[in-house]
């Protein structure tokens, strides 16, 4: 199940453990990502709070968890090629995947359909 | 630098840039394009290898008019600390515009134009230009005028291709070197351009008319060396050209000594004075100032923004980060920040504190890129 913030971050549930990237969108509007600072394993996340941060020629980015749960990996390729955030934002250039908390809710998250009509309205 | 309220102006060009699918952000009061479809990072290594075009109509251009060069040259040299007197006909020189406490209020370029005795040309920064005409027209003398050109817009083409483009379209150029100023025709469009800019690479800024710079811009798009480029560019070009960005590198609180533009002032007026905040310059000059703008090469990948405390490896904060980013030529984050002169040699190791984190920086002289210019 992949689900979508309106912070533009996505996050792929699979079980108790869900991997976590920003959009297509999110990447066109940041442009050509030269840094990802992504969080040590075991950090503990708050939805909402901080998770990483991205950084792009112009600027630095937080990218928030989009659910309560725990690091259990983070994507190493991105130190070397943070310009995978722009090819693959929604496949190699995953972030993070955390173990999720128990009883986390989904229900303010949206789905590829409504994240695509959240993003027309922009 | 804009409050939310204020008027978002256009260039002549916007509607252009709009058609190349720039994205637009306010900037400076206006409403200028940060990039093209092709983004930062290639615009960048364009400008770098071939040519990049910018509108920077944004920019305050002006002139000073007087009766003869003596006199408006003197003029100008009560408010910057350049020398402007024998500044030859056909040559540009950058300088600052300095508070009486030596705080400099903005920087800007100024040009003896050949063959008009009396007139010199000068272009400021946008943020600026409103602040900067009420403080030059308050203090001229009588007989010496300031003329603001709203009717002109400004291009810069900027890269080692830029002299062949040019020449390609008629323009007599390539006699000129870094910061000679000349009228020529471009394809039959009558313009005031200099050798100079704002990248590091030799190129040309290009004054021309409000009617004719949709043609002029056109014209030299379809030169494929020439593609356009952004303010993004503009700043990762500009930062690794070691090139101060106003009201960020250098403000009303850093004199020029301490931004590291001393070089900018000739040794005659350093000698007699007779600027703004001559006292504090001299001063700095002879002592050395308590800090000085440094670059700084900053190993790994992460970079160092604006704000970013610069702390010692024992952990003393002694300065902050004035721009940072990523460089694309350096291929790794570079920034420019003050320090006490103490620690201003180049190989001096240093940290930056980026979010809690200390990452390692060592002070290097700058440009972080060899400069391109036509000497």
């Amino acid at each position: 199940m992949k689900l979508y913030t309106k912070d533009h971050e996505w996050i792929a549930i699979d079980g108790d453990v869900a991997t976590v990237g920003i959009t297509t969108y999110a990447q066109g509007q940041l442009g050509d990502v030269v840094f990802v600072e992504l969080p040590d394993v075991g950090k503990a996340l708050t939805k909402g709070g901080e998770a990483a941060v991205v950084e792009s020629v112009k600027a630095a980015s937080e990218v928030y968890a989009p659910l309560d749960g725990t690091v259990v990996e983070a994507n190493d390729k991105l130190a070397d090629d943070p310009g995978l955030v722009n090819l693959e934002p929604e496949a190699g250039g995953w972030f993070l995947k955390m173990k999720l908390a128990e009883g986390v809710d989904t229900s303010d998250l949206m789905d590829e359909a409504a994240y695509e009509a959240f993003v027309q309205t922009l | 630098m804009t409050a939310a309220d204020t008027p978002v102006l256009e260039t002549p060009l916007a509607a252009s840039h709009v058609g190349l699918g720039a994205r637009m952000v306010p900037f400076a009061g206006y409403l200028m394009p940060v990039q093209y479809p092709t983004g930062i990072l290639a615009e960048h290594q364009w400008t770098r290898a071939h040519a990049g075009l910018f509108d920077v109509s944004h920019m305050g251009q002006a002139a000073l008019i007087g009766p003869d060069h003596a006199t408006t040259a003197k003029a100008l040299e009560a408010l910057i600390p350049a020398a402007v007197v024998e500044l030859g006909e056909g040559r540009q020189r950058y300088s600052q515009l300095l508070a009486d406490d030596g705080g400099i209020l903005d920087d800007l370029m100024f040009a003896r134009e050949a063959g008009a005795d009396g007139r010199i040309l000068l272009v400021v920064n946008a943020a600026c230009k409103t602040a900067d005409y009420a403080h030059i027209a308050a203090r001229l003398p009588e007989d010496v005028r300031l003329e603001i050109f709203e009717d002109r817009s400004l291009l810069a083409l900027q890269g080692p291709e830029a002299e062949a483009v040019i020449e390609s379209l008629g323009g007599e150029v390539s006699g000129l070197r870094f910061m000679d100023v000349a009228s020529v025709v471009i394809a039959g469009v009558p313009v005031h351009l200099s050798r100079s800019g704002y990248t590091g690479e030799d190129g040309f800024e290009i004054s021309v008319a409000n009617d004719d710079v949709t043609r002029l811009w056109d014209l030299l798009l379809e030169d494929a060396r020439v593609k356009p480029i952004g303010l993004g560019a503009r700043d990762s070009l500009r930062l690794e050209g070691g090139l101060c960005l106003y009201g960020h590198d250098i403000d009303t609180t850093t004199s020029p000594i301490e931004g590291a533009l001393s070089w900018s002032i000739q040794k005659r007026r350093r000698k007699e004075g007779g600027f703004p905040g001559w006292a504090r310059i001299a001063r700095e000059l002879e002592e050395g100032p308590a800090r000085i703008r440094v670059g700084l090469l900053i190993g790994g990948r992460q970079p160092a923004r604006e704000g970013a405390e610069i702390a010692t490896k024992d952990g003393t904060i002694v300065g902050r980060v004035t721009s940072g980013g990523y460089g694309p030529t350096v291929e790794g984050p570079i920034a420019m920040g003050y320090v006490p002169l103490t620690l201003s040699m180049p190989g001096t190791d240093l940290d930056l504190i980026v979010r809690g984190r200390a990452l390692p920086a060592r002070v290097v002289a700058l440009p972080f890129v060899p400069a391109g210019f036509r000497r």
